[in-house]
């Protein structure tokens, strides 16, 4: 139950910030995105394709990442998306707003455990 | 390894989305899936269990569709939002404006049945009358270059327009350069024997030139040549296509057979085409030269022949009139005693055609459109009605950012669609109508065959249906257009304030306006024919049978035998039981035959032609006034003693008796007609009114003249018999006659049919075909008018009422009484009608003198006319008043006042 609780916040209030953190380096495809959440939260994370894919597309829409069909020989293509330059920013103020955010969290739960 | 794409295209299937889109998120989510599989398997998963968690992490739930279509959404169409178009090309919100506008009617569907059946019926009505109009006046003749086609009469001061004389003709022809040919045609009966019965047919003498001056070829054979156009070549025929295909059985070798057509044997050279409408189509066709030479060689006689010309290239009518008045000024100089004072007058063919029924058909179409007119009126006042209940829907609109200018498309393209509904069943119901009209139409109704649904009929419904929608469209959606959104959206508010109240009773007020008009011209003409049933035409109508014979070949050959064929004719007929009277005539009153003569007073020799008189000129036997029950004022009628041994006598009329012999008793006095020489007056009989129960008191020539057919001398014998009809005055419905007539006159050798047959009745209604057609138009679109605008009445004080519920019920609370109330209701109905019976007097008396010309004994703006269709749509608009105020006083003042 606590594990689906954190999990619908961190969608609701921040899986754009995930998905483009994971994909600014290098382009990634979807089943990659989903496993990298899954290993580096350490399983308190786990995005299911039925709702991260969507988040993609959405992405994609907005002009924020961009993907592309990429044949590798003896597999079947596969979809990879890359951060655009419009991303770029957005991640980048993104990350300063979740920091800020985390912050005062931190403050202020501090300040009450102090 | 199991299918991937199959359950997820199943998941996506409600989306609809764009198919490369969807096999694009297929791929892409069957790869994940498959990935999951090959985890979940290499764990240690069981086959099934992997398969089972792979597909519902992919699409499990439905959560892959819900979450989806909230991405893919935004892929679709953007929904219609008026006023968001700007991005739109015209086109597509063109088409948004054309599907909302179609799914807004059929929500409504009461309201879209009303308007369009009202439509239908204005543009019916309309496209019907537009037919004929075009059929009749505006599609060009069916001639090659038709506009250069001229009819060429003779034309003296007494006469606009006369048949021309055979010798000018040629002179004509001969000496004008204007033309690059001319052709003389002459109508004219002939006997058809020698195939069964013996029977009758309606011919036309013409000359070789005719045809080609039409530039009309034959559908078989060829045309006359110059020689068979000769006095004494053999006789050659022409056949009309019809009389071809039902009387000779379409024969494709007839060309080279010889027919009997008044007992000559004539080689048939040709077959008209069919769609040939020349002089409503003539059954056979037979060289002018061949008529009878007496008649065809004087310059004195005008047998009824009609000359056509084609005007060459580049010669204007003015220009080409002038030249043949030039050679006819020659003319009157060489032949001063039967061309003195003639001229020629140059008429289009279709304006001959068709000139006369044109004012007619003109104002049937202008009251047609005023029709048209009062159901948009009554469609406009249905938009401005149902445009409150949307005020709520153009306030959302405009205030999420629609322009007035879309919001007013939208409506006009509602409106539009509307009268495009009407149209079509308008079109239907205009196939029909035409039907009617033609029905209706006199028979003497030029070129009735040509009318139909064409083009150019669809083309006008069209453009009519698209300028009526906009019409009746705009104001309504000018009125929505500007509705204040604050104001309108606030719960409960009234809709529009004064504005469309305003522009409702405007057009009420037109409507009856206009109904006026339909009325007053209505009226008008019921009067003008109620007259003319009264007026007394000189002889007595009822119980004459009329009928048109023909003699037996065989005695055709000697005025001697023809005289006396015609004797015992009328013997056989006298003694048939019924029969009170019979007599022949060569002029039947009111049928439209006409013959002239020239007279003179004295015994002199004739004066040059200006200086004669004409005078109506009817050859009869003795029982003629008898049998037309005409009185005889002075002196005696013929007798059969009046014949070529005696000296020549005539009986002229009570008018021609005033003319000539003023103050004298005319009995006994001479006078000279031409040809014939000088007459003994013997009688007077009273005037009958041949040319017309309208038109004979105006008409140019009104003296009559009576001369016995015993006395025409022989070599005229033949010219005379023309037209000749036998009267039978029957005690019985004459109708019932005609068994035993036919048989008598067809006689011992039983070859002479008898053909043409009508009681003088239908003859006196024939007469007054146009005006009753007229009548009978007006009366049914003044209906149509009167229907619609007291609807219209009805509904905009119905909707008074109901608006005014509140207040009523105050006034009803307060002590107004029942009388009260209805007065408050009844005023403000009547002020409405007062002023739009007001306009329309006014305009009435303005447009009325139009149709002058057709109104008989009566004027224009006839008081009585005009007072009686004002109390007549009074009353209806009183009455249509009176329904909602009645309702008004059933208002309880707790309700009404609850209401608020």
């Amino acid at each position: 139950m606590e594990d689906r609780s954190i999990d619908r916040e961190w969608k609701k209030g921040s899986a754009e910030l995930l998905l483009l953190s994971l994909v600014e380096a290098v382009p990634r495809h979807g089943y990659e995105i989903g496993k990298l959440i899954e290993q580096r939260s350490q399983g308190a994370l786990r995005f299911h394709a039925a709702s991260l894919y969507p988040l993609l597309y959405r992405l994609e829409k907005r002009g924020w990442i961009q993907g592309r069909w990429v044949e590798k020989s003896g597999q079947r293509r596969r979809r990879y998306y890359r951060l655009t330059p419009e991303g770029r920013k957005v991640l980048a103020s993104q990350r300063q707003g979740w920091q800020t955010f985390v912050e005062a969290i931190s403050r202020i739960t501090g300040v009450e455990n102090a | 390894m199991p299918d991937w794409s199959e359950p997820i295209r199943k998941q996506l299937a409600e989306l609809k989305l764009a198919p490369e889109r969807e096999a694009e998120i297929v791929e892409e989510l069957a790869q994940h899936a498959e990935d999951r599989y090959r985890e979940l398997e290499s764990g240690g998963v069981t086959q099934a269990e992997a398969q089972r968690i792979a597909l519902e992490e992919t699409g499990g739930h439905e959560l892959l569709a819900r979450e989806l279509r909230a991405v893919e959404r935004t892929n679709a169409p953007p929904p219609i939002v008026l006023g968001a178009g700007s991005k739109a090309s015209l086109l597509s919100s063109l088409a948004q404006d054309l599907r909302y506008g179609i799914r807004t009617l059929r929500k409504n569907p009461g309201f879209t049945a009303v308007a369009i059946v009202a439509l239908a019926l204005g543009i019916g009505a309309n496209t019907a009358i537009f037919s004929v109009v075009n059929g009749v006046l505006l599609r060009p003749l069916e001639y090659p270059d038709p506009g250069r086609l001229m009819l060429i009469s003779e034309a003296t001061p007494e006469f606009k327009q006369m048949s021309v004389a055979y010798p000018n003709f040629l002179d004509w022809r001969r000496e004008s350069r204007s033309f690059t040919d001319m052709g003389a045609t002459r109508s004219d009966d002939f006997n058809f024997t020698g195939r069964g019965e013996p029977e009758h047919l309606s011919g036309e003498y013409v000359s070789a030139g005719l045809f080609p001056t039409l530039g009309v070829a034959p559908f078989m054979g060829r045309n006359f040549l110059p020689e068979e156009d000769r006095q004494g070549a053999r006789c050659a025929t022409m056949l009309g296509y019809l009389f071809w295909k039902q009387r000779v059985g379409a024969d494709p070798n007839i060309l080279g057979k010889a027919l009997t057509l008044n007992a000559m044997s004539c080689i048939v050279i040709g077959v008209l085409p069919q769609n040939l409408r020349f002089r409503e189509g003539a059954q056979v066709y037979v060289p002018i030269e061949l008529y009878d030479a007496g008649m065809l060689r004087t310059r004195e006689s005008h047998p009824g022949i009609s000359v056509y010309g084609r005007l060459k290239a580049g010669v204007t009518v003015d220009a080409a009139q002038a030249e043949i008045a030039s050679i006819c000024s020659v003319l009157a100089h060489q032949y001063p005693k039967t061309n003195a004072g003639h001229g020629a007058r140059l008429v289009s063919m279709k304006d001959d055609m068709v000139g006369y029924i044109q004012s007619t058909l003109l104002l049937l179409a202008g009251a047609v459109g005023f029709v048209l007119i009062i159901a948009c009126a009554n469609v406009a006042n249905l938009l401005l009605a149902r445009s409150t209940a949307r005020q709520r829907e153009f306030a959302v609109r405009t205030a999420l950012g629609a322009e007035r200018g879309r919001v007013v498309r939208q409506l006009l393209t509602e409106s539009v669609l509307l009268s495009l509904g009407g149209a079509a069943i308008g079109l239907l119901l205009a196939r029909w109508g035409t039907k009617l009209v033609l029905a209706a139409a006199p028979d003497s109704l030029p070129r009735s065959t040509e009318i139909g649904i064409d083009p150019y009929v669809l083309l006008f419904t069209l453009a009519v249906s698209v300028i009526t929608g906009i019409l009746f469209g705009l104001a309504p959606a000018f009125h929505s257009a500007n509705a204040n959104p604050q104001e309108s959206l606030k719960e409960g508010a009234r809709g529009a304030g004064g504005g469309r109240h305003r522009a409702e009773s405007v057009l009420v007020a037109v409507e009856i306006g206009l109904s006026v008009i339909l009325l007053a011209g209505a009226g008008l003409m019921i009067e003008s024919v109620w007259r003319l049933l009264q007026v007394d035409p000189g002889f007595n109508t009822r119980n004459i049978l009329t009928t048109q014979v023909a003699l037996s070949p065989k005695v055709m050959a000697s005025p001697g035998a023809i005289r006396l064929a015609y004797q015992q004719m009328l013997g056989r007929v006298a003694a048939i039981p019924g029969v009170q009277s019979v007599a022949i005539t060569s002029q039947v009153p009111l049928a439209g035959s006409d013959s002239e003569i020239f007279f003179w007073p004295g015994v002199g020799p004739q004066p040059p032609q200006d200086q004669t008189m004409s005078a109506m000129f009817s050859i009869v036997t003795p029982d003629y006034l008898n049998a037309m029950q005409t009185p005889l004022r002075r002196g005696r009628f013929f007798t059969e003693g009046d014949n070529l041994a005696s000296s020549p006598v005539v009986v002229i009329d009570d008018v021609l008796a005033k003319h000539i012999f003023p103050g004298q008793d005319p009995v006994g006095q001479r006078f000279s007609i031409m040809v014939l020489g000088p007459v003994q007056v013997v009688g007077v009989a009273g005037h009958i009114k041949y040319w017309g129960l309208d038109s004979d008191d105006t008409a140019k020539i009104r003296d009559q003249i009576y001369f016995p057919f015993t006395q025409v001398p022989d070599k005229f014998m033949s010219g005379a018999l023309v037209g000749l009809t036998l009267m039978v005055r029957s005690g019985p419905e004459p109708l019932s006659l005609v068994p035993a007539v036919r048989a008598q006159v067809a006689g011992p050798t039983q070859d002479q049919p008898i053909y043409a047959v009508r009681k003088m009745e239908q003859i006196i209604s024939e007469s007054l075909a146009e005006r009753r057609f007229t009548m009978l138009m007006l009366i049914i679109f003044a209906a149509a008018a009167l229907l619609l605008a007291a609807v219209g009445i009805y509904g905009v004080m119905s909707y008074a009422v109901t608006r005014r519920t509140h207040e009523l019920g105050i006034r009803a609370a307060l002590g107004a009484s029942r009388g009260e109330i209805v007065g408050i209701v009844l005023r403000q109905g009547v002020r409405l009608a007062a002023a739009g019976i007001a306009g329309g007097l006014v305009a009435a008396l303005a447009l009325t003198r139009l149709m002058a010309g057709l109104l008989y004994g009566v004027r224009p703006a006839d008081p009585a006319t005009l007072a009686a269709v004002a109390l007549l749509l009074g009353g209806i608009a009183l009455a249509a008043c009176y329904i909602p105020a009645r309702r008004a006083t059933a208002v309880d003042p707790v309700i009404a006042l609850r209401c608020e």
